[in-house]
């Protein structure tokens, strides 16, 4: 049912943890609906400097989460604020189809995360 | 790495007694119970020989069992024969059911509405319980067939059946029940517990796949579900399969034999698995505490999800279930749990763990050692630690 990608990422996940003072936070999800995402970034020169996320959720939850604070670590805020949900999947060898409306939930997180930072520093 | 397997309510190993007993009817002795000849024949008396030995052990007689392809199709049978019946006469009816039967039940159910038959669906109290004065108020000058599993699969809470089948006969209405979970696991006697129509499947008693029976008590009309060759004295068509009722017949033969000697270990296991997992923080057993299967644990972790603990735990060589949403192909949490009245949040963090013959205490102590650390693990991860509100 999963890719191997999706797997690894779920039991070894990446940059794992809630931040202490992040720059932005993206909160997505419900837990009535069993998915929820926590998204914490630091930025520095319009750059993602760190980025570290929460997640209660299945597999392609924690996966996603996973993947996308890879895909974004390094990137500026319009780069990272390019990355859909299909680059997310891409990068996970796809995921599916079931779980790709309601897990696949960590780009939205991660524009959320962006879009707090440019509320914060009133450049919304 | 140990494997653990405690999904025993999914199905079961095929017991080496019931292999052995199999075996010769698919390369030997394979001929069609319906042919003349001495092959036919001796087909033939195997299928009548396990016969008795399920109606011996259903406490009914042989003309009572209908073999079928399993739990699925005698429900089916049961339903849509009784409505069926009713066709035939040019009317329609009411049927009374519960809230937490198995989708092959509602999923009937629902399709026997689209034909312009009426369903009520009992709800149950947090245990899981249906109350017998709401089967007395529901029941209809128009109602047709009651029917209330025995036990269910996922919570594993035990039911009245006698009481109820009492009221449902009380007003001449016909009494279905699936004991698909409670065979070999609890006492099963047709007569004892008194109903029309009862749905047994093998696979779940450590007998083959795709086998099962219905017991349908002798004076009851129900149409059948397939025509053709008039097999099953004319209930069930289709060339018989012997190897299936032959492995099924034994397989709930060893089952009532063992279960004095088995079902008692198979508890003490079950309850040195529920007192370890009672430590964990914001942690509980779904389900009644007494009333319940001696083979199933049903718990919620909150703040983890289901599907990711059934996925660390299979990665640890232990094998469970759960009724969360994610898992589902509605993707909609299960609707037992919700009808017990968990929240969805809750019903999204459930796991049930069901045990079996082949388990032993090892098994335990190794769940009770991993089963901890994962939920730890999980949670380290979730957003919620304490409460949904942060
Ligand atoms: C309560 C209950 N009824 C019916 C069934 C269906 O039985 P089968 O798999 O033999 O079709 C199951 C098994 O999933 C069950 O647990």
């Amino acid at each position: 049912m999963y890719s191997q990608q999706v797997i690894d990422h779920f039991n070894n996940p990446r940059n794992q943890g809630r931040m202490e003072n992040p720059d932005g936070v993206g909160k997505v999800g419900n837990p009535v609906c069993g998915d929820v995402m926590y998204i914490y970034i630091k930025v520095k020169d319009d750059v993602i400097q760190d980025i570290s996320w929460e997640t209660m959720g299945c597999a392609a939850a924690i996966a996603t989460s996973s993947m996308i604070s890879e895909l974004a670590k390094g990137k500026t805020l319009d780069e990272a604020e390019k990355i859909t949900r299909g680059d997310v999947a891409d990068a996970l060898q796809g995921l599916p189809s079931v779980k790709m409306h309601c897990s696949n939930l960590a780009a939205d997180g991660l524009r959320k995360a962006i879009e707090d930072y440019r509320n914060r520093r009133g450049m919304a | 790495m140990r494997q653990v397997y405690l999904d025993h309510s999914a199905t079961s190993a095929v017991d080496p007694r019931v292999i052995e007993v199999m075996m010769p009817f698919f390369d030997v002795r394979y001929g069609n119970a319906s042919s003349l000849h001495t092959m036919g024949q001796e087909a033939n008396r195997a299928l009548e020989d396990a016969r008795k030995t399920v109606a011996q052990k259903l406490h009914c007689t042989p003309e009572e069992i209908i073999f079928t392809s399993g739990g699925t199709e005698s429900n089916n049978a049961a339903f849509k024969g009784a409505a069926f019946t009713r066709l035939r006469k040019g009317k329609k009816g009411h049927i009374i059911t519960s809230t937490i039967e198995h989708d092959c039940v509602l999923n009937t159910c629902q399709w026997l509405e689209s034909l312009g038959f009426s369903v009520t669906y009992l709800p149950v109290d947090n245990y899981g319980l249906v109350s017998p004065e709401s089967l007395e108020d529901a029941i209809t000058g128009d109602t047709i067939l009651v029917s209330i599993m025995h036990a269910n699969n996922e919570i594993g809470t035990i039911q009245d059946i006698r009481e109820l089948a009492h009221i449902a006969h009380e007003r001449d209405v016909l009494f279905h029940t699936d004991a698909v979970q409670s065979v070999t696991k609890v006492p099963v006697d047709v007569q004892e517990i008194g109903v029309d129509l009862l749905s047994v499947s093998s696979h779940k008693i450590h007998g083959p796949k795709g086998v099962g029976c219905l017991y349908v008590k002798k004076g009851t009309t129900v149409d059948p579900l397939l025509h053709g060759g008039g097999h099953e004295k004319g209930f069930r068509s289709g060339t018989e399969n012997i190897p299936g009722i032959v492995g099924f017949s034994e397989a709930l033969a060893i089952g009532e034999e063992e279960r004095p000697r088995e079902m008692p270990r198979i508890e003490r296991l079950r309850d040195e698995l529920i007192d370890g997992v009672s430590i964990i923080e914001n942690s509980w057993l779904n389900g009644h505490p007494k009333r319940r299967l001696p083979i199933n644990a049903h718990f919620c972790f909150r703040f983890i999800e289901g599907e990711s603990l059934v996925l660390r735990l299979s990665g640890k060589g232990i094998y469970a279930s759960t009724g969360s949403a994610c898992s589902s192909k509605s993707l909609k949490p299960s609707h037992v749990l919700l009808a017990i009245g968990l929240p969805p949040e809750d019903a999204h963090s459930s796991l049930r763990l069901t045990l079996g013959r082949d388990n032993t205490e090892g098994d335990i102590q190794y769940t009770l050692k991993v089963l901890p650390e994962v939920v730890t693990d999980l949670r380290k991860i979730s957003p919620f630690k304490a409460s949904f509100q942060e």
